[in-house]
């Protein structure tokens, strides 16, 4: 015993290893997190998958070993204990209790033998009478033996539970892995290429596997991931995703994920169809399975694209499917376009503390722009305008690694809600044929600088050149001039002043651009400000956007793929039986008591000897023993 | 023939008064009322679940007649909220008796209040050595727990007021256990209360009460952990009506037993000796309530696994939450294994029953905060 509980200590400790190091992580990110050494060191350990390393089956092994022998050695004792009355005890031993009370009696030797049954009865106890070496008459009780199977059902309970959590696990595997018959496949490959060494075969007794099926797909295999690589587990029929649906809550939350199968087998006359969702899987021919996830299943995509840096606002279409690849540009300044991810809702919370309600923004896109020698940029684009402060913007993130945050493009909206007003006023600015018409127009509007004409001219040029350099890099080739040409007293003073002139310039731009597409012009007022504010800074930006691309999703066919989990898992029902006979067992061992007693009839001397004894001494044993002998006095005196 | 007689006990059954009767066909009615009025929200678990709480109720009530009084009061109380909202949420903040009394955040809020009155109530009886103190303390946790399950229970109603699809019963996030656990320490250590006859005790036990009492305030305060929020599909399932409420009589029970560990240190070295019940006392009520926690967290476990199977592919995933059950389960193990089969006594156990309410803590809430798993709808 003290074997076995040495044991489940090591148990105990490994089983907390397990949770405080994050397991089946990849592997790479175990690399990151302890460097090279310490890395190898612990993978032999087998510490990123504790409870399947081979040490941690070993101590299971061990431990329903010892504790089956533990149970053949005392069962047999604890048996005979549930089974005895105790009646060879001698009038020597009962001397010897603690717990016993002698009793003068007038009464004859049977009127007390039916009395004490009675009591003895009345309380629960079964009694066996034996007639003495001495002439005494023993009547020997017993209640409460059944407590006996509790360590009989609480011993059998662990070994039931351990074998059929070994059933479970991957024993099989491991063998056949360490004998060399299978190895774990490491490379990104076809299913179909994958070799027999890497497969399960549908005889697999046990195992718990993954399987992605976009909608309108059918398959036969699933995968199971073994430490940095997967086994592919053959099914014993096909199965079909026809529909997957996610529900939300008015919240916004995800209410339900839900998925309508179909299997197909031979065996079946025709196929079943049925409904999965979590917490309601499906179970055939032994394999459960179950709703897990879900992710994008190849939803198509038409996108206008603008180029950022064209001084026009021509777009032109683009359409593409996710985990599919699109181009963009041609010869040498191609970018490769991967799609990866499509989200039709995205939960945000967007109140400044955090403490207000999640909302939906609506769908997103996830993509990467990749050069011809490799080097990606990845964004992240909102479908519809955000709201921000309380005004509008269509938000687009791109960040250079998976370790940066995304940085956004934030476009503020036209009055129409779209982003043409923004696109045109940046064709306007970056047309450098626009800016004399600018420069006249903002002259127009100065007092000062209408009167004298020589003044005019050079204002105007001056207009032309501050444009020239914004249009090249936004405020940042401002600030440069500046820094290369002013003196550092006066720079703020003309910072001020370059800024001032840009923003009125951004007026009358954003207004010609307003009347080439016949619409009504910004007012003068707080909120054209604002705009103007907003639409020079997303100017600004482009130019720190990466590539001249912006992707404007336009329209979606959404398609969506189901995570689904196959399990085999023959070992269930031996765990639930262990359960069971756990739950027996303890209720036994704790809340049935064991207790004895001996009752010594002497007739010679008109004595009746009382002895109880309990195998545990407790405060309820004490007021029962102190009932009971109370209870016999005025029975027997 | 009389004197003979005089031992034989009556069972359950002969002792019932009329009373007791009442009160069964009572809880009956009740929940055949529930039945009949929400039985489309119910399946047949959930059925079955309901007439079984109605026996459990009608059990627990005939064998601890307090429990029974507790159960209509709630029961009253309840309805008489639920009627106040009359199908509308915002009456909540309208109605004066459910502003300031009885909605479930008011009568929650109650529950707080009270369980810190009876906690310094228990204190002062025990230094004033005060029977009269030491009543009204026990009074004032008594109806701090009446106040705690009719803020659950309207709390429930309440949430089917947000929307149909929403409601659900409130034990489904950190908030609303920590108010289950304030119930359930604080009902067990009543019985206890009642049954050795010691009110001395009520100022350790109440100490837990009151550490998850702050919890509450400043989650409610700070995280605005109040808002009833709805579901997600994982904890949509019948389990969960038996799963949580199994494993807080086990967490109850587990603090209750340190609490009394405490007790018991403290009397050891002389200190409170003579206002508190005596070492054996003290012992056998701490072996009683780890022997409650084990049973009733060996059976939630087990529920759990059987629920895992149904929502996670799995009857054992090593989730940290799983594990740490089962190194929580293992720490009982050994303690009532040290105890029952070597006869092991005194200060170590108490101190270990100490250790074990850290160890339960830590799978109770360390778990949710530092590590990440399939549990983690309790994150902070």
């Amino acid at each position: 015993m003290r074997f076995a509980v040495s044991l489940l200590s090591v148990l105990g400790v490994a089983s907390i290893i397990g949770t405080v190091l994050k397991q089946n992580e990849p592997y790479e990110n175990y690399i990151i997190k302890f460097g090279q050494f310490w890395f190898g060191l612990f993978e032999k350990l087998g510490l990123y998958d504790v409870y399947h390393s081979g040490w941690f089956l070993l101590i299971l092994l061990f431990l329903v070993i010892s504790t089956s022998l533990c149970i053949y050695r005392n069962t047999p004792s604890m048996l005979k204990e549930w089974r005895t009355f105790k009646e060879h005890a001698t009038e020597k031993s009962l001397n010897a209790f603690s717990h016993q009370e002698t009793y003068s009696t007038n009464a004859s030797t049977d009127e007390l033998k039916q009395k004490l049954t009675q009591f003895l009865t009345a309380k629960g106890f079964k009694f066996k009478f034996r007639t003495q070496e001495d002439g005494s008459e023993l009547i020997a009780a017993k209640a409460g033996t059944h407590q006996r199977w509790g360590y009989i059902f609480t011993h059998v309970a662990m070994v039931v539970i351990l074998f059929g959590g070994l059933l479970d696990g991957n024993l099989p595997f491991k063998i056949q892995e360490m004998l060399g018959y299978k190895r774990i496949e490491t490379l990104d490959i076809p299913e179909s290429q994958v070799p027999p060494e890497s497969r399960l075969s549908i005889f697999n007794p046990s195992f718990r596997a993954n399987m992605t099926l976009p909608e309108g797909v059918s398959d036969n295999v699933a995968f199971v991931r073994v430490r940095d690589g997967y086994l592919v587990q053959e099914l014993p029929f096909r199965v079909a995703l026809k529909d997957f649906r996610i529900e939300h809550y008015a919240t916004g939350q995800p209410k339900s994920f839900e998925s309508d199968l179909v299997i197909i087998d031979p065996d079946l006359k025709e196929p079943i169809t049925k409904t999965i969702s979590v917490n309601h899987p499906l179970t055939y021919k032994g394999i459960a399975i179950y709703q897990s996830d879900f992710q994008d299943g190849g939803t198509t995509l038409n996108f206008k694209v603008w180029n950022l840096f064209a001084p026009n606002a021509e777009t032109q279409l683009l359409t593409g499917a996710i985990f599919q690849n699109g181009v963009l540009g041609e010869g040498d300044e191609a970018l490769k376009v991967e799609f990866n991810d499509f989200r039709k809702f995205n939960i945000i919370n967007m109140s400044p503390d955090g403490k207000g309600k999640p909302q939906n923004v609506g769908p997103n896109i996830t993509y990467k722009l990749r050069d011809n020698r490799g080097q990606a940029i990845e964004y992240v684009n909102y479908m519809q305008p955000m709201q921000i402060d309380g005004k509008h913007y269509f938000l687009s993130g791109m960040r250079e690694t998976v370790q940066d945050d995304f940085r956004y493009l934030r476009i503020p909206v036209d009055n129409d809600f779209g982003m043409e007003g923004f696109m045109n006023f940046r064709a306007t600015m970056l047309d450098a044929a626009k800016y004399p018409e600018i420069a006249q127009r903002i002259a127009r509007n100065s007092i000062d600088v209408k009167k004298d004409p020589a003044v005019k001219k050079q204002f105007e040029e001056s207009v032309v050149q501050l444009l020239t350099v914004f249009a090249k890099s936004g405020y940042t080739g401002v600030a440069q001039v500046i820094e290369k040409s002013v003196p550092e007293k006066e720079r703020e003073a003309v910072a001020r002043t370059y800024i001032k002139m840009v923003s009125v310039a951004a007026f009358e731009a954003y207004n010609m651009s307003l009347e080439a597409n016949n619409k009504p012009l910004l007012p003068s007022n707080g909120d054209t400000e604002s705009l103007l504010r907003d639409s020079l800074n997303a100017f600004s930006d482009i130019f720190f956007f990466g590539t001249p691309y912006y992707l404007q999703l336009e329209q979606f066919e959404h398609k969506e793929a189901s995570g689904l989990q196959l399990t085999k898992s023959p070992g269930q029902k031996w765990v639930y039986l262990g359960s069971v006979l756990l739950v027996l067992g303890i209720f036994s061992m704790m809340y049935i008591r064991e207790r004895r007693i001996w009752l010594s009839l002497r007739p010679g001397k008109q004595q009746v000897h009382f002895a109880m004894a309990s195998n545990r001494k407790n405060l309820d044993f004490e007021k029962e023993f102190n009932l009971y002998r109370e209870q016999l006095r005025s029975l027997i005196g | 023939m009389n004197n003979s007689l005089e031992y034989q006990q009556k069972t359950l059954l002969q002792s019932l008064r009329w009373q007791d009767w009442l009160y069964a066909l009572i809880v009956f009615a009740g929940s055949i009322f529930a039945y009949v009025k929400y039985s489309q929200y119910m399946d047949i678990y959930e059925v079955s679940f309901l007439f079984g709480a109605a026996a459990l109720a009608s059990y627990l009530g005939w064998k601890w007649k307090g429990l029974g009084k507790l159960v209509l009061a709630v029961g009253i109380i309840s309805v008489f909220s639920i009627s106040l909202y009359d199908g509308e949420q915002a009456k909540a903040t309208q109605v004066f008796l459910l502003k300031f009394l009885i909605s479930s955040q008011s009568a929650i809020m109650w529950m707080n209040v009270l369980f810190v009155l009876a906690m310094v109530t228990y204190w002062f009886a025990m230094y004033k050595r005060s029977d009269f103190a030491g009543k009204v303390a026990s009074a004032l946790t008594w109806s701090a727990v009446l106040f705690g399950f009719v803020g659950l229970m309207v709390r429930w109603y309440e949430s089917y007021l947000i929307a149909p699809d929403v409601g659900h019963i409130p034990i489904s996030n950190l908030y609303e256990v920590f108010i289950l656990f304030c119930l359930i320490t604080a009902l067990l250590y009543l019985h206890y209360e009642q049954k050795l006859n010691t009110k001395q005790l009520g100022g350790f036990v109440l100490l837990v009460i009151n550490a998850a009492v702050g919890f509450i305030l400043w989650y409610t305060f700070d995280r605005q952990a109040h808002n009833i929020q709805p579901l997600v599909p994982a904890l949509q399932s019948y389990w969960m009506k038996i799963h949580v409420p199994a494993n807080f009589v086990g967490y109850g029970a587990f603090s209750l037993a340190a609490m009394v560990a405490a007790a018991y240190l403290l009397a050891d070295k002389g200190i409170l000796a003579s206002r508190l019940p005596s070492l054996d006392v003290l012992d056998d009520l701490m072996y009683k309530s780890i022997a409650v926690g084990f049973a009733f967290f060996t059976i939630a476990t087990i529920l759990g696994a059987m629920w895992a199977a149904e929502a996670w592919g799995g009857y054992w995933s090593w989730d940290p939450k799983e594990t740490w059950a089962l190194i929580v389960w293992l720490n009982y193990a050994a303690w009532l294994h040290l105890r029952m089969v070597k006869g092991l006594r005194g200060p170590l156990l108490a101190w270990w029953s100490l250790i074990g309410l850290l160890i339960t803590t830590f799978a109770f809430l360390g778990v949710n905060m530092f590590l990440s798993g399939l549990h983690s709808y309790g994150t902070l």
